[in-house]
């Protein structure tokens, strides 16, 4: 249980459409890893899968079922999200943050279980939260925030889980801690994990499925060693890496070293830095 | 392990929710300095009447003075109880308007949803000038949503600056209070003080009809607002982890917007325009309760009555026989706070 696939999905902000006609697949309990180039599409695809963006067409399927046909709440309990650098409100707490990951189990009376302190207690557990539980979110440093938030996703106890780059903001061990984590969170409990990463030797490391996005289009997706290939690499990012492999787990490693000729990656235009990211509010 | 928030009820009870621990405290102290405020204010007038009296006359019991019944029960207590609800309504409307724009300068006033019903029921006055207290709530919430619908209209960019929200606001503001200025000079409000009261917010002779308009929006709008208060903690977070978490988004909005607008327009009815209570009560609240919803709600109701009451008091004591509107004194105290807000959010 927990299968995504999309058909012929369409995501647009405003006119320009960013994934046209997508069909994915993405892998029944298994990690699957989004990358691609800033601007490509990887959050938007994400918000797709999520319900938070509407599409233009098409449509995006979660066990079969279309997800914009299913009870809001009903979804939340089966798929959860962690957008990317969400803000919380000043002066809450780890542990009032991670509660508020029970919203959907939750009705007009009824508003706080047994079941709810112990999801609470096991997701602050898990990202080992429990020594900052009391703290308020927005004096931690970035890494701690990073886990307050996965927290909350842990909470809400769904079978799929997306985040939108989870390991940015994090120092090496920090990274490493939470891709563990993920990963253990799908071979522990089979759940669905789908993540945005931009080092591609972490999303080799630690997934199961790759899919490389360029421009809105699944440039390439499969096992690690099938897409993580200099071919791609100069498609998708237009560099020239070299491709080893890990002695040990024998997955790739890529090691850039220059930038491609004539490569057909866009550089940022001005009206990309300007465009404004929305549901990021800084109080 | 010991909990970190008291949990009311029990799964097999159909309510339970939880609470900050610091909560229930908090609610029993405001309301302690709520009550001996009110019974000092019912007190303090040109015929002074002791506390222990003022106690006896709002029971009922005799107090070895006959006019005592009259003069707290007829003249006094309708302005105390008047001031303690639109306290509790402009705090917890300030409290919704804060969370749902994530703005810690959102407030009634500042984004012109009070003006806004001010005007509506200035209009409807004038239009009718026999238009009874139970209808002016009604033109003052469509003036009030009408409001918050052009600010909304305006300021959104997708993104949410603070300060574009209160710029937008305060323009208008003070566009509708010009022409609420013009109605009011020009519209014949045979009833100077009914006048007054909307261009400077006082409770100043409040009667029991004026009570009587006020309490069914409260009893509605108040428990709403407790029963939304869930919705309002996830939208707190952001648009998208709302979404995320199952929240219909437009739906838990559009009901927040009109609790607080409903509010809004109750309060300018019976009093007027009594601002920044509802720009402070919530900063207070939460400083006293942390950001919860369920806990703020009632701690920002009980800090807004406190507030309405004082100001009512201190208003009519300070340069005794004259009277200066509580809005003023409002006013004065809030300009500051409002200063030192934008002073700390400079920076966004
Ligand atoms: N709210 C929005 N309104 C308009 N355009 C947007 C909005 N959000 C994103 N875009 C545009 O859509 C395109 C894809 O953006 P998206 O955020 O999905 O990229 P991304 O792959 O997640 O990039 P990054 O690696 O930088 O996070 C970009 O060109 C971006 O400018
Ligand atoms: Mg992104």
């Amino acid at each position: 249980m927990g299968e995504i696939c999309t058909e012929r999905l369409t995501l647009a902000y405003d006119e320009r459409a960013v994934v046209a006609g997508l069909d994915i697949v993405i892998p029944t309990g298994r990690v699957t890893a989004l990358v691609g180039p800033n601007g490509c599409g990887k959050s938007t695809l994400l918000r797709g899968l999520a319900r938070l963006l509407k599409p233009r067409g098409g449509s995006a399927y979660l066990d079969g079922r279309s997800i914009w046909r299913m009870p809001t709440r009903e979804l939340a309990r089966q798929l959860g999200i962690l957008p990317q650098a969400p803000v919380a409100p000043e002066g809450l707490t780890v542990r009032d943050l991670v509660a508020q990951g029970r919203y959907p189990y939750h009705g007009w009376l009824n508003r706080w279980s047994e079941a709810d302190e112990e999801a609470v207690a096991r997701a602050l557990d898990i990202t080992g939260m429990v020594d900052l539980a009391h703290r308020p979110v927005d004096a931690l440093s970035g890494g701690q925030r990073q886990r307050a938030w996965i927290a909350m996703a842990l909470a809400q106890e769904t079978k799929v889980l997306l985040l939108d780059e989870p390991t940015t903001y994090l120092d090496m061990h920090h990274q490493l801690e939470v891709l563990h984590l993920l990963r253990r969170l799908n071979r522990e409990e089979g759940r669905t994990v789908v993540l945005v990463v931009h080092n591609l030797n972490h999303a080799a490391r630690y997934s199961d499925h790759v899919v490389a996005l360029s421009d809105g289009k699944v440039v390439a997706a499969g096992t690690p060693q099938e897409v993580v290939t200099s071919e791609v690499l100069r498609e998708v990012f237009g560099v020239e890496a070299h491709i080893l492999s890990d002695p040990d787990t024998g997955v790739p490693l890529c090691i850039p070293y220059a930038l491609c000729e004539n490569s057909n990656v866009r550089a940022p235009s001005m009206d990309s830095f300007a465009a404004p990211h929305t549901g990021h509010i800084h109080v | 392990m010991r909990r970190a928030w008291l949990v009311v009820g029990r799964q097999q009870t159909s309510l339970s929710f939880r609470l900050d621990r610091r909560v229930p405290v908090w609610l029993l102290g405001l309301a302690g300095a709520a009550l001996v405020a009110s019974v000092l204010s019912v007190g303090v007038g040109e015929y002074p009447i002791s506390s222990l009296d003022v106690i006896r006359a709002v029971l009922g019991l005799e107090t070895g003075n006959p006019d005592h019944s009259f003069i707290v029960r007829t003249l006094r207590l309708p302005r105390v109880l008047v001031a303690l609800g639109i306290g509790a309504a402009l705090a917890v409307s300030g409290v919704i308007m804060q969370g749902l724009t994530r703005n810690p300068l959102a407030s009634p006033e500042l984004t012109g949803v009070t003006a806004g019903a001010s005007l509506a029921a200035v209009v409807l006055l004038v239009a009718t000038p026999a238009a009874s207290v139970v209808a002016l709530p009604w033109a003052a919430l469509l003036g009030a949503v009408i409001a918050a619908g052009l600010v909304y209209l305006l300021s959104w960019r997708g993104d949410d600056s603070p300060l574009r929200l209160i710029l937008v606001g305060i323009g208008l503001t003070s566009i509708i209070g010009a022409l609420t200025t013009v109605m009011v000079t020009f519209g014949e409000i045979d009833d100077v003080a009914r006048a007054l009261v909307w261009l400077t917010g006082s409770v100043y002779g409040t009667s029991w009809e004026g009570l009587r308009a006020l309490v069914p929006w409260m009893a509605v709008f108040l428990p709403a607002a407790l029963i939304l208060a869930r919705h309002l903690d996830v939208l707190h977070l952001g648009e998208d982890v709302a979404r995320g978490l199952g929240s219909r988004v437009e739906l838990q909005r559009g009901l927040l917007l009109l609790t607080a607008a409903a509010l809004v327009a109750a309060t300018v009815t019976v009093a007027g325009t009594v601002g920044f209570v509802g720009l402070i009560a919530p900063h207070i609240a939460r400083r006293l309760v942390g950001p919860s919803h369920e806990g703020v709600l009632p701690t920002a109701a009980l800090t807004g009555s406190l507030i309405v009451v004082l100001a009512d008091l201190l208003g009519r004591t300070l340069f005794a026989p004259v009277e200066i509107p509580c809005g003023v004194v409002t006013a004065v105290i809030g300009a500051p706070f409002f200063m030192y807000l934008l002073y700390r959010n400079r920076n966004n």
